[in-house]
Protein backbone atom coordinates (compact mmCIF):
# COMPACT_ATOMS: atom_id res chain seq x y z
CA UNK A 1 0.00 0.00 0.00
CA UNK A 2 3.29 2.19 0.92
CA UNK A 3 4.33 1.76 -2.42
CA UNK A 4 0.76 2.63 -4.19
CA UNK A 5 1.44 5.79 -2.31
CA UNK A 6 4.68 6.32 -3.42
CA UNK A 7 4.04 5.80 -7.25
CA UNK A 8 0.80 7.99 -6.84
CA UNK A 9 2.93 10.79 -5.37
CA UNK A 10 5.29 11.05 -8.06
CA UNK A 11 3.11 10.25 -11.32
CA UNK A 12 0.85 13.28 -9.76
CA UNK A 13 4.35 14.99 -9.31
CA UNK A 14 4.30 14.54 -13.40
CA UNK A 15 1.53 15.75 -14.29
CA UNK A 16 1.90 18.92 -12.26
CA UNK A 17 5.66 19.35 -13.27
CA UNK A 18 4.64 19.48 -17.11
CA UNK A 19 2.06 22.11 -18.24
CA UNK A 20 -0.04 18.91 -19.71
CA UNK A 21 -2.29 18.98 -16.66
CA UNK A 22 -2.71 22.56 -16.54
CA UNK A 23 -3.87 23.04 -20.40
CA UNK A 24 -6.10 20.07 -19.89
CA UNK A 25 -7.72 22.18 -16.90
CA UNK A 26 -8.19 25.34 -18.73
CA UNK A 27 -9.84 23.81 -21.56
CA UNK A 28 -11.60 21.26 -19.64
CA UNK A 29 -13.32 23.95 -17.21
CA UNK A 30 -13.82 26.40 -20.87
CA UNK A 31 -15.68 23.75 -22.63
CA UNK A 32 -17.71 22.92 -19.90
CA UNK A 33 -18.67 26.08 -18.68
CA UNK A 34 -19.60 26.92 -22.18
CA UNK A 35 -22.01 23.85 -22.03
CA UNK A 36 -23.61 24.58 -18.58
CA UNK A 37 -24.30 27.84 -19.83
CA UNK A 38 -25.64 26.63 -23.07
CA UNK A 39 -28.09 24.30 -20.98
CA UNK A 40 -29.56 26.78 -18.66
CA UNK A 41 -30.30 29.26 -21.36
CA UNK A 42 -31.81 26.85 -23.79
CA UNK A 43 -33.73 25.62 -20.41
CA UNK A 44 -35.23 28.83 -19.50
CA UNK A 45 -35.56 29.37 -23.38
CA UNK A 46 -37.60 25.88 -23.74
CA UNK A 47 -39.89 27.00 -20.44
CA UNK A 48 -40.76 30.18 -21.19
CA UNK A 49 -42.15 28.51 -24.41
CA UNK A 50 -43.89 25.50 -22.77
CA UNK A 51 -45.52 28.13 -20.28
CA UNK A 52 -46.86 29.82 -23.83
CA UNK A 53 -48.43 27.27 -25.05
CA UNK A 54 -49.99 24.06 -22.19
CA UNK A 55 -49.74 21.60 -24.74
CA UNK A 56 -46.38 20.59 -24.47
CA UNK A 57 -47.98 18.87 -21.14
CA UNK A 58 -45.87 21.00 -18.54
CA UNK A 59 -42.22 21.11 -17.91
CA UNK A 60 -39.57 18.44 -17.87
CA UNK A 61 -37.41 18.22 -14.55
CA UNK A 62 -34.75 20.50 -14.38
CA UNK A 63 -31.97 18.60 -13.09
CA UNK A 64 -32.31 15.90 -15.39
CA UNK A 65 -32.19 17.89 -18.10
CA UNK A 66 -29.81 20.28 -17.94
CA UNK A 67 -27.21 17.94 -16.07
CA UNK A 68 -27.84 14.51 -18.12
CA UNK A 69 -27.10 17.05 -21.19
CA UNK A 70 -23.69 18.25 -19.15
CA UNK A 71 -22.60 14.88 -17.99
CA UNK A 72 -22.93 14.01 -22.07
CA UNK A 73 -20.89 16.82 -23.17
CA UNK A 74 -18.49 16.35 -20.64
CA UNK A 75 -17.90 12.72 -20.95
CA UNK A 76 -16.98 13.81 -24.64
CA UNK A 77 -14.75 15.75 -23.51
CA UNK A 78 -12.93 13.75 -20.87
CA UNK A 79 -12.97 10.88 -23.51
CA UNK A 80 -10.77 12.83 -25.52
CA UNK A 81 -8.57 13.98 -22.72
CA UNK A 82 -7.99 10.58 -20.70
CA UNK A 83 -5.66 9.30 -23.50
CA UNK A 84 -3.93 12.51 -22.95
CA UNK A 85 -3.38 11.32 -19.37
CA UNK A 86 -2.83 8.17 -19.58
CA UNK A 87 -0.83 7.22 -22.91
CA UNK A 88 2.90 8.62 -20.99
CA UNK A 89 1.81 5.96 -17.77
CA UNK A 90 3.76 2.95 -19.00
CA UNK A 91 4.91 4.07 -22.73
CA UNK A 92 7.27 6.55 -20.93
CA UNK A 93 8.87 4.46 -18.85
CA UNK A 94 9.44 2.21 -21.34
CA UNK A 95 11.04 4.08 -23.95
CA UNK A 96 13.08 6.00 -21.24
CA UNK A 97 14.47 2.73 -19.55
CA UNK A 98 13.38 3.42 -15.94
CA UNK A 99 11.12 0.48 -16.15
CA UNK A 100 14.14 -1.64 -15.67
CA UNK A 101 14.54 -0.05 -12.51
CA UNK A 102 11.05 0.20 -11.02
CA UNK A 103 10.80 -3.33 -11.79
CA UNK A 104 13.75 -4.37 -9.94
CA UNK A 105 12.87 -2.60 -7.07
CA UNK A 106 10.92 -4.76 -4.16
CA UNK A 107 7.51 -3.55 -5.35
CA UNK A 108 4.80 -5.43 -6.83
CA UNK A 109 3.80 -4.87 -10.34
CA UNK A 110 -0.08 -5.08 -9.36
CA UNK A 111 1.23 -1.34 -6.71
CA UNK A 112 2.98 0.09 -9.89
CA UNK A 113 -0.64 -0.21 -12.06
CA UNK A 114 -2.85 0.96 -9.00
CA UNK A 115 -0.45 4.06 -7.99
CA UNK A 116 -0.86 5.16 -11.79
CA UNK A 117 -4.25 4.02 -11.95
CA UNK A 118 -5.58 6.11 -8.90
CA UNK A 119 -2.45 8.92 -10.15
CA UNK A 120 -4.67 9.73 -13.01
CA UNK A 121 -8.21 8.99 -11.94
CA UNK A 122 -6.99 12.00 -9.06
CA UNK A 123 -6.21 14.47 -11.97
CA UNK A 124 -9.83 13.74 -13.44
CA UNK A 125 -11.57 13.64 -9.88
CA UNK A 126 -10.25 16.95 -9.18
CA UNK A 127 -11.71 18.31 -12.89
CA UNK A 128 -14.87 17.11 -11.94
CA UNK A 129 -14.78 18.69 -8.27
CA UNK A 130 -14.00 22.01 -9.68
CA UNK A 131 -17.72 21.60 -11.68
CA UNK A 132 -19.27 21.27 -8.01
CA UNK A 133 -19.76 24.99 -8.95
CA UNK A 134 -22.02 23.97 -11.52
CA UNK A 135 -25.00 23.02 -9.57
CA UNK A 136 -24.20 25.33 -7.09
CA UNK A 137 -24.39 28.29 -9.75
CA UNK A 138 -28.17 26.35 -11.16
CA UNK A 139 -29.09 26.58 -7.50
CA UNK A 140 -28.65 30.22 -7.82
CA UNK A 141 -30.56 30.36 -10.96
CA UNK A 142 -33.20 27.87 -10.61
CA UNK A 143 -33.50 27.69 -6.71
CA UNK A 144 -35.62 24.77 -5.64
CA UNK A 145 -35.98 23.24 -9.03
CA UNK A 146 -32.17 21.70 -8.19
CA UNK A 147 -31.99 18.55 -6.78
CA UNK A 148 -28.36 17.64 -5.91
CA UNK A 149 -29.75 14.29 -5.15
CA UNK A 150 -29.46 13.66 -8.86
CA UNK A 151 -26.33 15.76 -9.46
CA UNK A 152 -24.56 13.66 -7.49
CA UNK A 153 -25.63 10.52 -8.10
CA UNK A 154 -24.96 11.59 -12.23
CA UNK A 155 -20.82 12.63 -10.60
CA UNK A 156 -20.94 9.21 -9.28
CA UNK A 157 -21.76 7.97 -12.98
CA UNK A 158 -19.44 10.01 -14.41
CA UNK A 159 -16.63 9.54 -12.45
CA UNK A 160 -16.79 5.52 -12.76
CA UNK A 161 -16.99 6.03 -16.86
CA UNK A 162 -13.58 8.01 -16.14
CA UNK A 163 -12.23 5.26 -13.74
CA UNK A 164 -13.27 2.72 -16.79
CA UNK A 165 -11.67 5.15 -19.63
CA UNK A 166 -8.31 5.20 -17.38
CA UNK A 167 -8.46 1.88 -17.36
CA UNK A 168 -8.21 1.07 -20.88
CA UNK A 169 -5.77 3.78 -21.10
CA UNK A 170 -3.32 2.57 -18.68
CA UNK A 171 -3.41 -1.12 -20.55
CA UNK A 172 -3.21 0.61 -23.97
CA UNK A 173 -0.05 1.91 -22.63
CA UNK A 174 1.54 -0.80 -21.38
CA UNK A 175 1.46 -2.22 -24.78
CA UNK A 176 3.66 0.19 -26.84
CA UNK A 177 6.67 2.48 -25.65
CA UNK A 178 5.40 4.90 -27.95
CA UNK A 179 3.63 7.41 -26.22
CA UNK A 180 1.70 8.84 -29.71
CA UNK A 181 0.97 5.33 -30.75
CA UNK A 182 -0.76 4.51 -26.99
CA UNK A 183 -2.81 8.02 -27.13
CA UNK A 184 -4.38 7.24 -30.66
CA UNK A 185 -5.26 3.55 -29.82
CA UNK A 186 -6.69 4.19 -26.55
CA UNK A 187 -8.81 7.11 -28.55
CA UNK A 188 -9.80 4.84 -31.01
CA UNK A 189 -10.68 1.72 -28.53
CA UNK A 190 -12.81 4.18 -26.30
CA UNK A 191 -14.62 5.84 -28.78
CA UNK A 192 -15.59 2.17 -30.02
CA UNK A 193 -16.46 0.76 -26.35
CA UNK A 194 -18.20 3.94 -26.03
CA UNK A 195 -20.70 3.59 -29.10
CA UNK A 196 -21.36 -0.04 -29.27
CA UNK A 197 -24.37 0.51 -27.57
CA UNK A 198 -25.52 2.31 -30.58
CA UNK A 199 -25.59 -1.31 -32.53
CA UNK A 200 -28.02 -1.85 -29.97
CA UNK A 201 -31.06 -1.45 -32.67
CA UNK A 202 -29.31 -2.56 -35.65
CA UNK A 203 -28.67 -5.99 -34.28
CA UNK A 204 -31.42 -8.06 -33.51
CA UNK A 205 -31.32 -10.64 -30.54
CA UNK A 206 -28.78 -11.48 -28.11
CA UNK A 207 -25.76 -9.69 -29.99
CA UNK A 208 -27.63 -6.34 -29.78
CA UNK A 209 -28.15 -7.01 -26.23
CA UNK A 210 -24.49 -7.91 -25.48
CA UNK A 211 -23.56 -4.77 -27.50
CA UNK A 212 -26.25 -2.95 -25.49
CA UNK A 213 -24.27 -4.31 -22.19
CA UNK A 214 -20.71 -3.62 -23.21
CA UNK A 215 -21.81 -0.09 -23.79
CA UNK A 216 -19.86 2.03 -21.22
CA UNK A 217 -22.72 5.31 -22.17
CA UNK A 218 -25.58 2.70 -21.78
CA UNK A 219 -24.47 2.09 -18.23
CA UNK A 220 -24.13 5.91 -17.20
CA UNK A 221 -27.97 6.34 -18.10
CA UNK A 222 -29.23 5.37 -14.71
CA UNK A 223 -27.00 7.70 -13.23
CA UNK A 224 -27.67 10.94 -14.77
CA UNK A 225 -31.52 10.30 -13.87
CA UNK A 226 -30.76 9.82 -10.58
CA UNK A 227 -30.30 6.34 -9.96
CA UNK A 228 -28.01 4.38 -8.38
CA UNK A 229 -28.27 0.69 -9.38
CA UNK A 230 -25.46 -1.85 -7.80
CA UNK A 231 -25.66 -3.54 -11.36
CA UNK A 232 -23.84 -0.50 -12.94
CA UNK A 233 -21.48 0.47 -10.73
CA UNK A 234 -20.74 -2.84 -10.59
CA UNK A 235 -19.86 -3.14 -14.25
CA UNK A 236 -18.00 -0.15 -14.27
CA UNK A 237 -16.01 -1.55 -11.53
CA UNK A 238 -15.40 -5.35 -13.01
CA UNK A 239 -14.59 -3.17 -16.21
CA UNK A 240 -11.21 -1.82 -14.44
CA UNK A 241 -10.44 -4.99 -12.50
CA UNK A 242 -10.52 -6.51 -15.84
CA UNK A 243 -8.09 -3.88 -17.96
CA UNK A 244 -5.81 -3.44 -14.23
CA UNK A 245 -5.76 -7.09 -14.79
CA UNK A 246 -4.68 -7.18 -18.43
CA UNK A 247 -2.64 -5.10 -18.27
CA UNK A 248 -0.39 -6.90 -15.73
CA UNK A 249 -0.58 -9.46 -18.08
CA UNK A 250 1.25 -7.59 -20.62
CA UNK A 251 3.91 -6.43 -18.38
CA UNK A 252 4.51 -9.78 -17.51
CA UNK A 253 4.92 -11.14 -20.91
CA UNK A 254 6.94 -8.01 -21.46
CA UNK A 255 9.62 -9.45 -18.77
CA UNK A 256 9.54 -12.96 -20.64
CA UNK A 257 10.27 -10.89 -23.97
CA UNK A 258 13.07 -9.03 -22.49
CA UNK B 1 26.43 -15.04 -2.74
CA UNK B 2 25.44 -15.77 -5.98
CA UNK B 3 25.18 -18.84 -8.04
CA UNK B 4 24.54 -18.68 -11.82
CA UNK B 5 23.80 -22.20 -13.46
CA UNK B 6 23.81 -22.94 -17.05
CA UNK B 7 22.11 -20.06 -18.48
CA UNK B 8 20.75 -19.56 -21.25
CA UNK B 9 18.97 -17.05 -22.82
CA UNK B 10 17.55 -16.15 -26.57
CA UNK B 11 16.21 -13.49 -28.08
CA UNK B 12 14.50 -14.91 -31.07
CA UNK B 13 17.36 -15.87 -33.43
CA UNK B 14 19.68 -14.24 -31.00
CA UNK B 15 21.46 -16.60 -28.42
CA UNK B 16 22.38 -13.91 -25.96
CA UNK B 17 23.39 -16.41 -23.44
CA UNK B 18 25.09 -19.90 -23.90
CA UNK B 19 25.15 -22.29 -20.36
CA UNK B 20 26.51 -19.52 -18.73
CA UNK B 21 27.84 -20.93 -14.91
CA UNK B 22 29.60 -19.24 -12.60
CA UNK B 23 29.52 -18.47 -8.80
CA UNK B 24 30.12 -15.34 -6.70
CA UNK B 25 31.46 -15.50 -2.93
CA UNK B 26 29.82 -12.90 -0.28
CA UNK B 27 31.91 -9.93 -0.52
CA UNK B 28 33.88 -10.42 -3.44
CA UNK B 29 34.22 -7.93 -6.33
CA UNK B 30 33.62 -9.48 -9.72
CA UNK B 31 34.25 -7.99 -12.88
CA UNK B 32 32.32 -8.50 -16.50
CA UNK B 33 34.58 -8.14 -19.57
CA UNK B 34 33.61 -9.15 -23.09
CA UNK B 35 32.87 -6.87 -26.45
CA UNK B 36 29.53 -5.68 -27.18
CA UNK B 37 27.02 -7.77 -27.84
CA UNK B 38 28.70 -10.16 -25.48
CA UNK B 39 25.90 -10.62 -22.90
CA UNK B 40 26.66 -8.99 -20.14
CA UNK B 41 23.75 -6.77 -19.95
CA UNK B 42 21.74 -9.29 -20.66
CA UNK B 43 23.23 -11.79 -18.14
CA UNK B 44 22.86 -8.56 -15.77
CA UNK B 45 19.34 -8.62 -15.88
CA UNK B 46 18.34 -12.12 -15.44
CA UNK B 47 20.60 -11.95 -12.09
CA UNK B 48 18.35 -8.79 -11.05
CA UNK B 49 15.40 -10.34 -12.00
CA UNK B 50 14.50 -8.14 -14.77
CA UNK B 51 13.53 -10.64 -17.09
CA UNK B 52 13.94 -14.55 -16.95
CA UNK B 53 16.48 -16.60 -18.38
CA UNK B 54 15.06 -18.87 -21.02
CA UNK B 55 17.08 -21.91 -19.31
CA UNK B 56 18.98 -22.08 -16.11
CA UNK B 57 19.08 -21.07 -12.92
CA UNK B 58 20.07 -17.85 -10.61
CA UNK B 59 20.10 -17.64 -6.93
CA UNK B 60 21.33 -14.69 -5.16
CA UNK B 61 21.73 -15.24 -1.27
CA UNK B 62 20.47 -18.61 -1.38
CA UNK B 63 17.12 -17.55 -2.71
CA UNK B 64 16.10 -18.39 -6.58
CA UNK B 65 15.48 -15.17 -8.17
CA UNK B 66 12.54 -16.33 -10.54
CA UNK B 67 10.53 -18.00 -7.25
CA UNK B 68 11.47 -15.20 -4.78
CA UNK B 69 11.54 -12.93 -7.03
CA UNK B 70 10.83 -10.21 -4.26
CA UNK B 71 12.70 -10.92 -1.49
CA UNK B 72 15.94 -11.47 -4.50
CA UNK B 73 14.98 -7.40 -5.10
CA UNK B 74 15.03 -6.44 -1.70
CA UNK B 75 18.86 -7.78 -1.72
CA UNK B 76 20.16 -6.19 -4.59
CA UNK B 77 21.14 -2.71 -5.64
CA UNK B 78 20.79 -1.89 -9.47
CA UNK B 79 22.28 0.35 -11.78
CA UNK B 80 21.37 -0.58 -15.25
CA UNK B 81 23.24 0.40 -18.53
CA UNK B 82 22.55 4.40 -19.20
CA UNK B 83 21.36 5.04 -15.86
CA UNK B 84 17.29 5.70 -16.88
CA UNK B 85 16.25 7.75 -14.24
CA UNK B 86 12.89 9.94 -14.13
CA UNK B 87 14.17 13.00 -16.11
CA UNK B 88 11.21 15.54 -14.67
CA UNK B 89 12.40 15.12 -10.98
CA UNK B 90 14.64 16.85 -8.99
CA UNK B 91 17.40 15.00 -8.01
CA UNK B 92 16.58 14.95 -4.04
CA UNK B 93 13.13 14.27 -5.03
CA UNK B 94 14.15 11.41 -7.29
CA UNK B 95 15.99 10.01 -4.72
CA UNK B 96 13.67 10.30 -1.72
CA UNK B 97 11.25 8.48 -4.19
CA UNK B 98 13.32 5.30 -4.72
CA UNK B 99 14.08 5.09 -0.89
CA UNK B 100 10.00 4.90 -0.64
CA UNK B 101 9.85 2.22 -3.30
CA UNK B 102 12.85 0.54 -1.77
CA UNK B 103 11.28 0.48 1.62
CA UNK B 104 13.71 2.24 3.67
CA UNK B 105 11.79 3.09 7.03
CA UNK B 106 10.03 6.30 6.78
CA UNK B 107 12.37 8.29 9.55
CA UNK B 108 15.64 7.50 8.19
CA UNK B 109 14.50 8.22 4.71
CA UNK B 110 16.09 12.26 5.04
CA UNK B 111 19.37 10.83 6.75
CA UNK B 112 19.96 7.84 3.96
CA UNK B 113 19.08 9.93 1.05
CA UNK B 114 21.56 13.08 2.29
CA UNK B 115 24.05 10.57 3.04
CA UNK B 116 23.86 8.60 -0.07
CA UNK B 117 24.20 11.87 -1.82
CA UNK B 118 27.15 12.58 -0.05
CA UNK B 119 28.82 9.40 -1.39
CA UNK B 120 28.41 10.00 -5.12
CA UNK B 121 28.93 13.52 -4.55
CA UNK B 122 25.71 15.25 -5.96
CA UNK B 123 24.71 16.71 -2.60
CA UNK B 124 25.36 20.45 -4.88
CA UNK B 125 23.05 19.68 -7.68
CA UNK B 126 20.29 17.98 -4.98
CA UNK B 127 17.57 20.78 -6.70
CA UNK B 128 18.47 20.33 -10.26
CA UNK B 129 16.40 18.55 -12.26
CA UNK B 130 18.17 15.14 -13.13
CA UNK B 131 17.52 15.39 -17.33
CA UNK B 132 19.33 18.46 -17.19
CA UNK B 133 22.22 17.16 -15.68
CA UNK B 134 25.33 16.17 -16.99
CA UNK B 135 25.66 12.99 -18.16
CA UNK B 136 28.40 12.03 -15.53
CA UNK B 137 26.21 13.65 -12.60
CA UNK B 138 22.90 11.29 -14.03
CA UNK B 139 25.74 8.50 -13.74
CA UNK B 140 26.20 9.43 -10.09
CA UNK B 141 22.64 9.58 -9.25
CA UNK B 142 22.44 6.40 -10.89
CA UNK B 143 24.80 5.03 -8.80
CA UNK B 144 22.95 6.80 -5.90
CA UNK B 145 19.44 4.37 -6.01
CA UNK B 146 21.67 1.48 -6.32
CA UNK B 147 23.10 2.49 -3.08
CA UNK B 148 20.45 3.43 -1.44
CA UNK B 149 18.67 0.43 0.92
CA UNK B 150 22.20 -0.84 1.60
CA UNK B 151 22.12 -3.89 -0.14
CA UNK B 152 24.24 -6.41 0.37
CA UNK B 153 24.38 -6.84 -3.54
CA UNK B 154 25.20 -5.01 -5.69
CA UNK B 155 25.08 -5.00 -9.65
CA UNK B 156 26.57 -2.70 -11.52
CA UNK B 157 26.38 -1.98 -15.62
CA UNK B 158 29.11 -0.28 -16.86
CA UNK B 159 29.21 2.01 -13.45
CA UNK B 160 32.10 4.42 -15.17
CA UNK B 161 30.52 5.29 -17.93
CA UNK B 162 30.76 9.31 -18.67
CA UNK B 163 32.33 10.23 -15.54
CA UNK B 164 35.28 12.37 -15.54
CA UNK B 165 38.66 10.96 -14.48
CA UNK B 166 38.48 12.36 -10.86
CA UNK B 167 35.28 10.92 -10.83
CA UNK B 168 36.00 7.42 -12.01
CA UNK B 169 38.96 7.42 -9.30
CA UNK B 170 36.27 8.25 -6.81
CA UNK B 171 34.13 5.81 -8.20
CA UNK B 172 36.31 2.97 -8.03
CA UNK B 173 37.38 3.83 -4.95
CA UNK B 174 34.57 3.82 -3.46
CA UNK B 175 33.20 0.12 -4.84
CA UNK B 176 36.84 -0.66 -3.55
CA UNK B 177 35.87 0.35 -0.37
CA UNK B 178 32.93 -1.70 -0.38
CA UNK B 179 34.66 -5.14 -0.96
CA UNK B 180 34.25 -7.51 1.38
CA UNK B 181 31.34 -5.63 2.91
CA UNK B 182 28.83 -6.21 -0.45
CA UNK B 183 28.55 -8.89 -3.06
CA UNK B 184 29.06 -6.52 -6.48
CA UNK B 185 28.87 -7.77 -10.14
CA UNK B 186 30.25 -4.67 -12.58
CA UNK B 187 30.91 -4.57 -16.31
CA UNK B 188 33.17 -2.52 -17.86
CA UNK B 189 34.89 -1.76 -20.88
CA UNK B 190 37.90 -0.26 -19.51
CA UNK B 191 40.01 -3.49 -18.56
CA UNK B 192 42.81 -1.69 -15.92
CA UNK B 193 39.35 -0.86 -14.22
CA UNK B 194 39.30 -4.46 -13.79
CA UNK B 195 42.89 -5.19 -12.42
CA UNK B 196 42.31 -2.44 -10.23
CA UNK B 197 38.72 -2.93 -8.75
CA UNK B 198 37.99 -6.42 -9.27
CA UNK B 199 39.30 -9.42 -7.74
CA UNK B 200 37.91 -11.90 -10.19
CA UNK B 201 37.33 -10.73 -13.78
CA UNK B 202 34.85 -13.00 -16.47
CA UNK B 203 35.52 -12.85 -19.68
CA UNK B 204 32.30 -13.27 -21.89
CA UNK B 205 32.46 -13.84 -25.81
CA UNK B 206 29.45 -14.83 -28.12
CA UNK B 207 27.32 -15.39 -24.70
CA UNK B 208 30.05 -18.03 -23.49
CA UNK B 209 32.33 -17.56 -20.90
CA UNK B 210 36.24 -17.11 -22.65
CA UNK B 211 38.33 -17.19 -19.02
CA UNK B 212 37.55 -16.93 -15.54
CA UNK B 213 40.73 -16.08 -12.68
CA UNK B 214 42.08 -13.27 -11.10
CA UNK B 215 43.30 -10.17 -13.32
CA UNK B 216 46.81 -11.61 -12.30
CA UNK B 217 46.66 -15.13 -12.99
CA UNK B 218 45.11 -14.86 -16.39
CA UNK B 219 48.13 -12.66 -17.38
CA UNK B 220 50.12 -15.23 -16.05
CA UNK B 221 48.19 -18.18 -17.64
CA UNK B 222 47.88 -16.64 -21.15
CA UNK B 223 51.18 -15.10 -21.39
CA UNK B 224 52.73 -17.58 -24.24
CA UNK B 225 55.85 -15.87 -23.87
CA UNK B 226 58.30 -13.38 -22.35
CA UNK B 227 59.54 -10.23 -24.38
CA UNK B 228 62.02 -7.88 -23.37
CA UNK B 229 62.81 -4.75 -25.37
CA UNK B 230 66.54 -3.52 -25.67
CA UNK B 231 67.78 -0.32 -27.10
CA UNK B 232 71.30 -0.17 -28.26
CA UNK B 233 74.00 1.15 -30.78
CA UNK B 234 75.14 -1.99 -32.59
CA UNK B 235 75.63 -3.30 -35.98
CA UNK B 236 72.32 -4.86 -37.29
CA UNK B 237 74.06 -8.28 -38.81
CA UNK B 238 76.36 -9.08 -35.42
CA UNK B 239 73.55 -8.37 -32.97
CA UNK B 240 70.74 -10.58 -34.31
CA UNK B 241 73.36 -13.05 -35.11
CA UNK B 242 74.89 -12.53 -31.16
CA UNK B 243 71.10 -12.63 -29.58
CA UNK B 244 69.81 -15.82 -31.65
CA UNK B 245 73.09 -17.31 -30.19
CA UNK B 246 71.73 -17.19 -26.84
CA UNK B 247 69.97 -20.27 -25.13
CA UNK B 248 66.04 -19.45 -25.01
CA UNK B 249 65.81 -16.81 -27.08
CA UNK B 250 62.99 -17.60 -29.81
CA UNK B 251 62.90 -14.89 -31.90
CA UNK B 252 64.20 -11.15 -32.77
CA UNK B 253 62.74 -8.09 -34.08
CA UNK B 254 63.75 -5.40 -34.97
CA UNK B 255 61.18 -2.72 -34.62
CA UNK B 256 62.92 0.93 -34.71
CA UNK B 257 66.31 2.17 -36.15
CA UNK B 258 67.61 5.66 -35.48
CA UNK B 259 71.43 7.11 -36.14
CA UNK B 260 72.42 3.44 -35.55
CA UNK B 261 70.10 2.89 -32.33
CA UNK B 262 68.44 0.03 -32.78
CA UNK B 263 64.94 -0.93 -30.62
CA UNK B 264 64.64 -4.98 -30.11
CA UNK B 265 61.84 -7.19 -28.82
CA UNK B 266 63.38 -10.18 -27.92
CA UNK B 267 61.21 -13.04 -27.61
CA UNK B 268 62.09 -15.97 -25.13
CA UNK B 269 60.45 -19.09 -23.61
CA UNK B 270 57.91 -18.81 -20.67
CA UNK B 271 59.81 -18.75 -17.39
CA UNK B 272 62.72 -17.92 -18.62
CA UNK B 273 64.15 -14.17 -17.30
CA UNK B 274 66.39 -13.68 -20.47
CA UNK B 275 67.70 -10.03 -19.35
CA UNK B 276 71.23 -10.78 -17.31
CA UNK B 277 72.13 -13.21 -20.10
CA UNK B 278 71.20 -10.29 -23.35
CA UNK B 279 72.96 -7.61 -20.94
CA UNK B 280 76.00 -9.19 -20.32
CA UNK B 281 76.08 -10.51 -24.22
CA UNK B 282 75.59 -6.83 -25.48
CA UNK B 283 78.37 -4.74 -22.91
CA UNK B 284 80.74 -7.57 -23.66
CA UNK B 285 80.53 -7.17 -27.46
CA UNK B 286 81.83 -3.84 -26.50
CA UNK B 287 77.85 -2.23 -27.42
CA UNK B 288 76.69 1.03 -25.95
CA UNK B 289 73.48 -0.33 -24.13
CA UNK B 290 70.65 2.18 -23.66
CA UNK B 291 67.89 0.30 -22.16
CA UNK B 292 66.70 -2.80 -21.40
CA UNK B 293 63.02 -3.95 -19.79
CA UNK B 294 60.48 -6.84 -19.92
CA UNK B 295 57.39 -6.49 -21.54
CA UNK B 296 54.18 -7.08 -19.70
CA UNK B 297 51.48 -8.61 -21.84
CA UNK B 298 48.50 -6.27 -20.78
CA UNK B 299 45.05 -7.49 -19.92
CA UNK B 300 44.03 -5.70 -23.25
CA UNK B 301 46.13 -7.94 -25.23
CA UNK B 302 44.77 -10.88 -23.12
CA UNK B 303 41.37 -9.78 -23.42
CA UNK B 304 41.65 -9.62 -27.67
CA UNK B 305 43.95 -12.90 -27.84
CA UNK B 306 40.85 -14.14 -26.65
CA UNK B 307 37.34 -13.00 -28.51
CA UNK B 308 39.80 -12.66 -31.60
CA UNK B 309 40.43 -16.91 -31.39
CA UNK B 310 38.76 -18.96 -34.31
N1 LIG C 1 15.69 -6.90 -26.05
C1 LIG C 1 16.47 -7.55 -26.94
N2 LIG C 1 15.90 -8.09 -28.03
C2 LIG C 1 16.65 -8.75 -28.94
N3 LIG C 1 17.97 -8.95 -28.84
C3 LIG C 1 18.60 -8.43 -27.78
C4 LIG C 1 17.89 -7.71 -26.77
N4 LIG C 1 18.76 -7.31 -25.83
C5 LIG C 1 19.97 -7.76 -26.22
N5 LIG C 1 19.88 -8.44 -27.39
C6 LIG C 1 21.00 -9.10 -28.10
O1 LIG C 1 21.66 -9.96 -27.19
C7 LIG C 1 23.06 -9.89 -27.37
C8 LIG C 1 23.73 -9.53 -26.06
O2 LIG C 1 23.41 -8.21 -25.72
P1 LIG C 1 23.85 -7.50 -24.38
O3 LIG C 1 23.12 -6.20 -24.30
O4 LIG C 1 23.67 -8.44 -23.24
O5 LIG C 1 25.39 -7.25 -24.64
P2 LIG C 1 26.46 -6.48 -23.74
O6 LIG C 1 27.52 -7.44 -23.44
O7 LIG C 1 25.81 -5.80 -22.61
O8 LIG C 1 27.00 -5.41 -24.79
P3 LIG C 1 27.52 -3.89 -24.55
O9 LIG C 1 28.95 -3.99 -24.16
O10 LIG C 1 27.37 -3.27 -25.90
O11 LIG C 1 26.65 -3.27 -23.52
C9 LIG C 1 23.29 -8.89 -28.48
O12 LIG C 1 23.51 -9.62 -29.67
C10 LIG C 1 22.02 -8.10 -28.56
O13 LIG C 1 21.78 -7.68 -29.86
MG1 LIG D 1 25.62 -3.89 -22.03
Amino acid sequence: MGNTWAIFKREMRAYFISPMAYALYVIFLLLSGYFFTVGISYYAHYSVMAMQAQQYGGLPPFTETVFRNLFGDVSIVLLLMVPLLTMRLFAEEKKMGTMELLLTYPIRDIEVVLGKFFAALAVIGLMLVLTFTYPLLAQYVAGDQMEYGVALSGYLGLFLEMAAFIAVGIFLSSTTENQIVAGVISFGALLLIWAVGWGEELVSGAIGKILAQLSLLNHFEDFSKGVIDTGHVAYYILFCVFFIFMTLRVLDSNKWRG
Amino acid sequence: MITVENLTKTYGQVRALDKVSFQVEEGEVLGFLGPNGAGKTTAMRIITGFMPPTKGRVTVGGLDVEKDNLAVRRLIGYLPENSPLYWDMDVQGYLHFVSEVKGVPRKDRARKVREVMEEVAVTDVRNRTVGKLSKGYKQRVGLAQALLNDPPVLILDEPTVGLDPKQIIEIRELIKSMAGKRTIILSTHILPEVSMVCQRVIIINKGQIAAVDTPGNLTERLQTSRQMEVIVRAPEKDLEQKLRALPGVKGIQISHHENGVLTVVVDSEKGKDLRPAVAQTLVGAGWELYGLRAIEMSLEEIFIQLVTEE
